[in-house]
């Protein structure tokens, strides 16, 4: 029994420490994208910080805060389609993220205005 | 060491790792969502609110209302020029075209309940001829009359004619309500809480179609329904003008966004 627990253990940390690094070296240059692409898009420089936002998710395509801010920077950009893509990604991968869910409503609140009253328009 | 104490071990190994990588910084930023024009008015320099079918209740006169509305907000958010007329009662252009003149006591455009020498009650002598959306059928053909929306444009060097439908009609609803409820907590801090109660509403929905007109043929561009409601407290004494403009707060951006491209301006948060 003792020997299991142990054997269990010894498994789980051996994961980590193969599959750890090879994951944390991939956040790691996405979040070197998003920290970029932060800084641009503070100066308005939108296209500039999608283009590091989608770099970023090709990266890692778990990273939920670069979903986020390529959600918000497609938004910005007038791209309503692929920024719904974008939240929706970004709530998938953390479904209980505030600040996501707070974005994504926002967001929603204009783009199913906008779709009502253009499917109602001809 | 135990089975479970290496467990114990294992898993706050793997919530370091999480721990250490889950600092979360963030940053809230402007932004202005750019929203394309519906419709491209290129080929026009002028635009006429000419005037609207209205109806519903008589607590204001929603055909001047908001054609003065509209004009106001075309002057200053978009760069057709706008044209000064007199705003044209629908019903009576169509009770014109049909040779009959508005039944006694009827009125295609109410005093506001209280106007002085007025009673304060709705009176016969006040009530709109537009009452219902059956009402409102009846009079809606004038919309399709090319020929004489064209005869409008000529009039008025072609220009892009807005015209439509505003029903703005009395409500009242019972339902949930949420409102924030103050308490101290026993730490003896002062904070918030949600509570949900039953209570009765009213207030008044905007119903309204506004139509886009080529001057030049009299053809329809573009139409777009709107609907909204505004609901207080049934104790909260709400007047019908602020409500009015409460609820065309809401559709303005979505009609201006007819004729020109329009930015919503919000902000977002950016994560790390």
């Amino acid at each position: 029994m003792r020997m299991k627990a142990w054997f269990v253990a010894s498994l789980v940390l051996l994961i980590l420490g193969v599959a750890a690094p090879a994951l944390a070296d991939r956040r790691s240059e996405a979040k070197d994208q998003v920290d970029f692409g932060i800084s641009v898009a503070q100066r308005g420089l939108w296209k500039e910080a999608v283009l590091h936002w989608e770099s970023a998710v090709e990266k890692d395509p778990t990273y939920a805060a670069a979903w986020n801010d390529l959600g918000i920077g497609y938004e910005q950009l007038g791209r309503f389609t692929d920024a719904r893509k974008a939240y929706e990604k970004a709530l998938e991968a953390e479904p209980n993220n505030t600040f996501i869910r707070n974005n994504y409503d926002q967001f929603r609140e204009n783009y199913d205005r906008l779709n009502r009253r253009r499917g109602g328009g001809r | 060491m135990t089975a479970s104490t290496a467990a114990a071990v294992a898993v706050a190994s793997v919530g370091l790792v999480i721990g250490a990588s889950g600092c979360v910084s963030f940053y809230e930023i402007p932004v202005e969502i750019p929203l394309q024009a519906k419709i491209d008015v290129a080929n026009f320099q002028r635009v006429l609110v000419f005037g609207f079918l209205s109806g519903g209740s008589n607590a204001i006169d929603p055909n001047t209302e908001t054609a003065r509305l509209l004009r106001s907000q075309l002057r200053s958010k978009q760069d057709l020029k706008v044209i000064d007329s007199d705003v044209v009662s629908l019903i009576d252009e169509v009770d014109r075209q049909r040779g009959t003149g508005p039944a006694p006591g009827a009125t295609s455009a109410p005093k506001p309940a209280g106007a002085p020498g007025e009673p304060s009650t709705p009176g016969a002598k006040n009530e709109p001829r537009i009452k219902t959306d059956k009402d409102l059928q009846e009079y809606q053909s004038i919309f399709d009359d090319k020929d004489y929306w064209k005869a409008i444009g000529e009039r008025y060097q072609s220009p892009l004619i807005i015209t439509g439908t505003v029903m703005f009609t009395e409500m009242s609803k019972s339902g949930m309500v949420s409102r924030p409820q103050q308490y101290i907590d026993s730490t003896g801090i002062t904070r918030y809480q949600e509570v949900h109660e039953w209570a009765d509403l009213k207030g008044y929905a905007l119903d309204s179609k506004f139509i886009f007109i080529d001057g030049r043929t009299g053809e329809q561009l573009y139409t777009e329904p709107v609907h909204e409601e505004s609901l207080y407290p049934s104790t909260q004494s709400t007047p019908a003008l602020s409500s009015y403009f409460e609820l065309m707060d809401k559709v303005l951006p979505s009609f201006l966004n007819t004729l020109s491209t329009q930015k919503i301006r919000g902000t977002r948060i950016l994560i790390k």
